[in-house]
């Protein structure tokens, strides 16, 4: 699944190399192919080199050619080591799978997230064991709501101290690093539970980041229906926001944390099913307590 | 509240100095918490204190000699910047 096409400076850059181009609902591909042939500038998912390059007369001179040759094979080779060694760090690879979104996908998680009433199907589909793409499974955890909501939600809540004359430009770095630790405090403690009650689920750390990002939607409307319409506006909002996000989680965990059969329904007795049910179900019950702990002193 | 990165850090380290310092003997046998008594039976899936002793006797083991470092690091930290 990997984003096939070479990027990086190019040498001829007059000739495009580039292989046929591939079906774009292919679900092998992460991001779409959206350049293909010669003819297309735009550029898919994350494209790395700039291609146009301005001033075709500077080309013609073959010193300079000589000199762009060089250049360009001294950029990709430290472009590689750096690559490399940032992948030991850093799982990038695994990252590009949480954040191969696109709108359509964007706009019905956000829908999903303050109503998920109506959905039935919360499976993940796969494809030959590693699970597809977030953009073609609405049930997939994606990086890209959470990062934003973050961000959002810190931008929004700068707003907020704002309109109440509270606000310097220090209070953004708090809350912004409050947030975060929360965060990773939650993460951590649902990884040590998960540990403990030793659930074989193949939910990764990432994952459980994704998860815990997805609340941030509900605190980001909860405190804009309080700027707008007041004390009233904000709990009323905040109330709906925390049901959803405790409905999504339990339905989303469920499948992951329970036993297939627990999963789907049916009544499964035994004490291991239900320590799962009851850490299921404490997962979801945090979500609209950091909710409420994260905003209530925003709204005035 | 106004957590920081910094508290965080500081919080992991005392927990993890609190969890380095129960002494095997001395105490976590005594409350029935220690090594021998976590080992359970083989294929049986082990319940959430033969977990949590595993746990901690993992954690004891594996971050002694970084803890060593860790809090000397934090105690010149301390004393150079209060």
């Amino acid at each position: 699944m990997e984003y096939t096409n070479q990027s990086g400076f190019r040498q001829q850059p007059n000739v495009r190399m580039r292989g046929t181009p591939t079906d774009p609902s292919d679900p092998g591909l992460l991001f779409d192919d959206t350049s293909a042939g010669g003819n297309k500038p735009d550029r898919s998912g994350m494209g790395k080199g700039p291609d146009a390059y301005p001033g075709q007369g500077l080309l013609s001179d073959p010193m300079s050619n000589l000199a762009m040759a060089y250049g360009s094979s001294l950029a990709s080779h430290g472009k590689e080591m750096m690559d490399k060694n940032l992948d030991r760090f850093i799982p990038i690879s695994k990252l590009k799978y949480y954040f191969a979104v696109d709108t359509v996908y964007v706009g019905k998680k956000l829908g999903l997230l303050v109503f998920p009433y109506m959905h039935d199907n919360w499976e993940v589909s796969y494809q030959q064991d590693t699970p597809v793409a977030p953009r073609f499974d609405i049930n997939a955890p994606d990086l890209y709501i959470p990062v934003m909501g973050f961000i959002t939600y810190i931008l929004v809540a700068g707003l907020a101290l704002g309109t109440q004359n509270r606000f310097s430009p220090e209070i953004l770095g708090i809350q912004a690093s409050s947030a975060l630790v929360w965060l990773i405090i939650e993460v951590l403690t649902v990884l040590l539970s998960l540990y403990l009650v030793t659930v074989n689920t193949d939910l990764t750390t990432i994952d459980l980041v994704a998860f815990s990002g997805y609340k941030y939607v509900g605190m980001i409307v909860g405190v804009i229906a309080g700027l707008l319409f007041g004390r009233t506006g904000y709990y009323l909002t905040l109330l709906w926001c925390c049901v959803s996000i405790f409905v999504f989680t339990i339905r989303t965990m469920r499948l992951k944390i329970l036993s297939e059969a627990a999963a789907e329904g049916r009544l499964v007795r035994g004490a291991k099913n239900q320590l799962r049910m009851y850490l299921t179900m404490a997962i979801a019950a945090a979500q609209p307590v950091f909710m409420y702990w994260l905003t209530f002193h925003l709204v005035r | 509240m106004a957590f920081t990165l910094y508290a965080l850090i500081q919080t992991a380290i005392l927990f993890t100095n609190a969890i380095a310092v129960l002494h095997e003997e001395r105490f976590l046998s005594k409350i029935g918490w220690g090594a021998e008594q976590s080992i359970g039976g083989f294929g049986d899936e082990p319940g959430i204190k033969a977990q949590l002793l595993n746990l901690i006797r993992s954690v004891r083991t594996v971050m002694r000699v970084p803890l060593i470092a860790v809090n000397s690091v934090c105690i010149v930290l301390l004393l150079l910047f209060g």
